[in-house]
């Protein structure tokens, strides 16, 4: 330990002072505020540590992993029509969207491809999905500003589509019904008027949203010019989904690729924003919802008959190879990437989902806001805790 | 206190008052949380509320107060306890002090004070002592956060609210309540006495800065920034439980019901109807009945204002801290100087 | 026609809803006096019939998370004509599932090759203590009155062979 002289000390100690007196002069002390993991804005277990000075955000980290389940290595121990049932877990909202990319490319892999009509409710199902989990975000976007009856209303509606998956697949929650090679079963006698009505109610719904939430001033307050993404940061953090639409970037999976599903049949308008606020992401969301109605109504309209099942063998064997697929899920790109070494199993599976990437813009956007702001830019951002720790 | 034949001693009009202090408060509170709480907002929600304890679910209240009052009563280990502990005792009391100038009828009140508005503002106040206190001896984040958002909004939103009282008072030539009641009863429009001359006509612009500010000062939506519970968690009330959160959620629909009957006297003339309808002159011609049916007027028409404030609370979602306190300071305070201005210069030129 | 303000519009929904449910009733059930049907693919609990069972241990190996236990044992089974041989068959002991642990994703009854797996709608079936979730084969065998006929599909569908 090197001594130091009693100048130096003299020095050092003058320093400190003037260092703390300055601090206690012109700065007020910081404040690390956790928000989570357990906190009602989080829904579920994100937490987001950030460093406050009053009531403005300095630095701010979001810190996942608190509700990791490891698919990705529990793949690696089932077989492939059992991996369908743990990965439908992934975004619990819209679980059969998780399932299809996945068996879209266990069919890639075997060169193999299901019927039109398998596709066609497939495209259905996931349409289904697409607005269970989003009219939820409609709703619980209400919450997150305060407003406690569109979180109800949401549940209503969504009840109906809830339902209709149930009718359909029988689990509400996780169908399980996608198969390889095509479907599980074909849809029971009076679905499709009854999802016609539905349709027709969820479009109700979302002109009850808009004018309960977006219309409000309060709300635009809330939300115009808050938490602004420029397109090329959406670009260079990977953003995907309605996030990245938001910001101008005209890019939808569901119309920019090739995939044996059936939404090169219908016609439907991507919607961006060219702001890139929250606003913009919550509208966004608002007019994909109105949307997926219309591709499902168009859809059921042109259902083409025939079997809903491929000829695959019993015992589904995946050649050696490697697939990646990826689509347009309710929170943005998913994808799977697929190593089989011909085994009953797949070898390694590498799973992409949106919302791990969709937060990781979180500590750029965060920087500078008020703690209010906090709550309504990780509420546009919209993230599904399953989805960002898998 | 009542016009009663007997001569009552001292102690038993101070006990009668006690008990009607109490009645008066926490007969609103629990009409206002069961009609408006459980059933207004379940239904605006479709949905029924509670149904099972008692028939539709009317002892819900009486269950949910039991469940509280079970419940351990935690102080954290930083918290200040003895403040810590003090605090809902503060707000709640805030309530008790605001209904005690509050006239029901011509003899129906609790004391007759002639400076009643001013008092009330003032008393008004106190609860955000409590909250402020809540919000530091919790030992909590959120909770500091939220006192410190409370006082602040409480603090900007006392000025717009005393400034509309001002026109109020002003029409009235009184700061007594009860003659504010009186002056609206035996008013009349353009020689029209049919319906009296309640001050919302006049004033409509005060009673709208009035019933802005009283949403706020009651911390509901779009105004519960302190409570926000998707950002503070509950703010100042984080860290309560048991019959300590009773006392904020009792003082918090308490106060609703006692700011809606200020506003009810302020501007819907109170416990009167129209003298002219009976031919009354004035105070004294009143007669003994409407010690009883004033209270019921006075009851629908705290309802009515209790039943917009609920309302709004349901169907707006909630401000910004700034965008609040810009609210008040650039808008809710010029117009309501503007609004004094005018009846100012009314009130003297006619 | 001039713009409503929204926060008019907004009043507007939410009184909208109010009168609705006032005039029509609530979306919402109560739950223990009324109960919704669930549809008839809902896969509330499996059933087993327990005379087509084999113990062949297909549906145990494909379950996703081992939640199905199976014991068997060969026996010998009286000849079906008069004077044949005996027959060998496989006697089930015991078959439990575990429906705390069960994920209800419906591959052991799809894979079942002797029709002896089956899914009712019933969900009622909570227990106080989470051993009694285990169901044996009896408790299984039970569910079979619940088990509806499956639903006719919808136009253009393929008849199953």
């Amino acid at each position: 330990m090197t001594v130091l002289s009693d100048r130096q000390q003299l020095s050092y100690i003058a320093a400190q002072a003037a260092d703390a007196r300055l601090n206690v002069e012109l700065e007020t002390e910081g404040m690390t505020l956790n928000i989570g993991p357990q906190h009602p804005a989080t829904h579920g277990t994100l937490r987001i540590i950030a460093h406050l000075d009053g009531e403005q955000v300095v630095w701010a980290e979001p810190s996942c992993g608190y509700m990791h389940r490891g698919y990705e290595k529990l793949t690696e121990v089932r077989t492939f029509p059992q991996v369908t049932t743990l990965i439908n877990r992934i975004d619990w909202l819209g679980s059969f969207a998780n399932e299809v990319p996945f068996i879209l490319a266990a069919e890639k892999l075997m060169e193999i491809e299901a019927p039109p009509r398998a596709q066609y409710i497939r495209t259905i199902l996931f349409e289904l999905s697409r607005i269970a989990n989003v009219s939820l975000f409609l709703g619980d976007l209400g919450v997150q500003m305060g407003a406690i009856t569109p979180v109800f209303l949401a549940f209503r509606d969504r009840e109906y589509v809830l339902n209709l998956i149930e009718g359909a697949t029988g689990g509400r929650f996780h169908p399980n019904f996608d198969r390889i090679g095509g479907l599980k079963d074909d849809l029971p006698k009076g679905w499709i008027d009854e999802t016609r009505q539905v349709m027709r109610k969820l479009r109700g719904f979302c002109d009850e949203i808009e004018d309960l939430l977006f219309g409000n001033e309060i709300f635009q307050s809330r939300m115009r010019g808050i938490g602004v993404i420029p397109a090329d940061v959406a670009k260079s953090f990977g953003l995907s989904g309605a996030n990245a639409r938001a910001s101008g970037i005209d890019w939808d999976l569901r119309r920019d690729q090739v995939l044996p599903m059936a939404w090169d049949k219908v016609d439907f308008k991507v919607w961006t924003h060219p702001d890139g606020d929250c606003f913009a992401r919550c509208w966004i969301r608002l007019q994909e919802t109105r949307e997926a109605t219309k591709i499902v109504d168009q859809l059921l309209d042109d259902l083409p008959p025939g079997p809903v099942m491929a000829k695959v063998p019993r015992i589904i064997k995946v050649p050696a190879g490697e697939a990646w697929v990826a689509t347009e899920n309710p929170l943005g790109e998913m994808g799977y990437y697929v190593v089989s070494k011909g085994d009953l199993g797949p070898f390694r599976v590498k799973i992409r989902s949106a919302s791990f990437n969709n937060i990781s813009v979180v500590p750029w956007v965060l920087k500078g806001v008020y703690v209010p702001d906090i709550i309504t830019i990780l509420a546009s951002l919209y993230f599904i805790l399953g989805d960002i720790d898998r | 206190m009542l016009g009663l034949a007997i001569e009552i001693p001292y102690w038993g009009q101070s006990l009668l008052r006690v008990l009607g202090g109490i009645v008066a408060v926490l007969l609103p509170a629990g009409t206002i949380v069961y009609l408006f709480l459980f059933k207004m907002m379940s239904f605006m929600q479709s949905r029924l509320g509670p149904m099972e304890a008692g028939p539709y679910g009317s002892m819900q209240l009486f269950a949910e107060v039991g469940k509280w009052l079970q419940k351990e009563d935690i102080a954290p280990e930083a918290a200040d306890v003895r403040i810590f502990k003090m605090a809902p005792i503060i707000v709640l009391v805030s309530t008790f002090l605001l209904v005690a100038v509050v006239p029901f009828g011509p003899d129906a009140y609790f004391t007759n004070f002639e400076v009643g508005v001013f008092y009330a503002l003032a008393v008004g106040s106190v609860s955000v002592i409590g909250i402020l206190i809540a919000g530091w001896a919790s030992a909590n984040k959120y909770s500091l956060l939220g006192g410190l958002r409370a006082a602040g909004q409480l603090i900007a939103y006392e000025l717009p609210m005393v400034l509309a009282v001002v026109g109020v008072v002003i029409q009235a030539g009184t700061m007594n309540l009860q003659g504010i009641v009186v002056a609206q009863n035996t008013g009349e429009i353009f020689g029209f006495a049919g319906i009296g001359f309640p001050f919302v006509i006049t004033q409509f612009v005060g009673f709208i800065i009035f019933m802005i500010a009283v949403q706020a000062e009651l911390t509901q939506a779009p105004f519960d920034m302190p409570i926000a519970e998707s950002e503070l968690v509950s703010g100042y009330m984080t860290e309560y439980s048991g019959f300590r959160f009773l006392m904020f959620f009792i003082g918090e629909f308490a106060t609703a019901g006692v700011f809606a009957f200020i506003a009810s006297v302020l501007f819907l003339g109170g416990w009167g109807i129209p003298f002219a309808w009976f031919g009354w002159e004035g105070l004294a011609d009143v007669p003994n009945w409407m010690n009883v049916a004033g209270p019921l007027i006075m009851f629908a028409k705290m309802l009515l204002l209790t039943f917009i404030i609920m309302w709004v609370r349901f169907s707006y979602p909630r401000f910004r801290e700034d965008q609040l306190q810009t609210f008040a300071w650039k808008i809710l305070i010029p117009v309501s100087l503007l609004n004094i201005a005018v009846t100012a210069i009314i009130k003297v030129a006619v | 026609m001039p713009k409503v303000p929204g926060l008019i519009k907004g009043l507007g929904v939410t009184f909208g809803t109010l009168v609705r449910t006032a005039k029509e009733g609530a979306n919402t059930v109560q739950y223990p006096h009324e109960k919704e049907a669930p549809p008839i693919r809902a896969r509330g609990v499996i059933a087993l019939r327990e005379d087509n069972c084999t113990a062949c241990m297909l549906c145990a190996r494909s379950c996703p998370d081992w939640c199905i236990y199976i014991e068997g044992h060969k026996q010998l089974a009286p000849p079906r004509r008069a004077g044949g041989k005996p027959r060998q068959v496989n006697h089930l002991d015991r078959f439990d599932i575990d429906y705390a642990l069960c994920m209800y994703c419906g591959i052991c009854v799809e894979v079942c090759p002797f029709d002896a797996l089956f899914w009712s709608p019933e969900y009622e079936y909570s227990e106080p203590r989470i051993a009694d979730l285990l169901h044996d084969k009896d408790k299984l065998g039970e569910w079979m009155e619940t088990v509806p006929e499956a639903p006719e599909l919808e136009a253009g569908a393929e008849k199953k062979k």
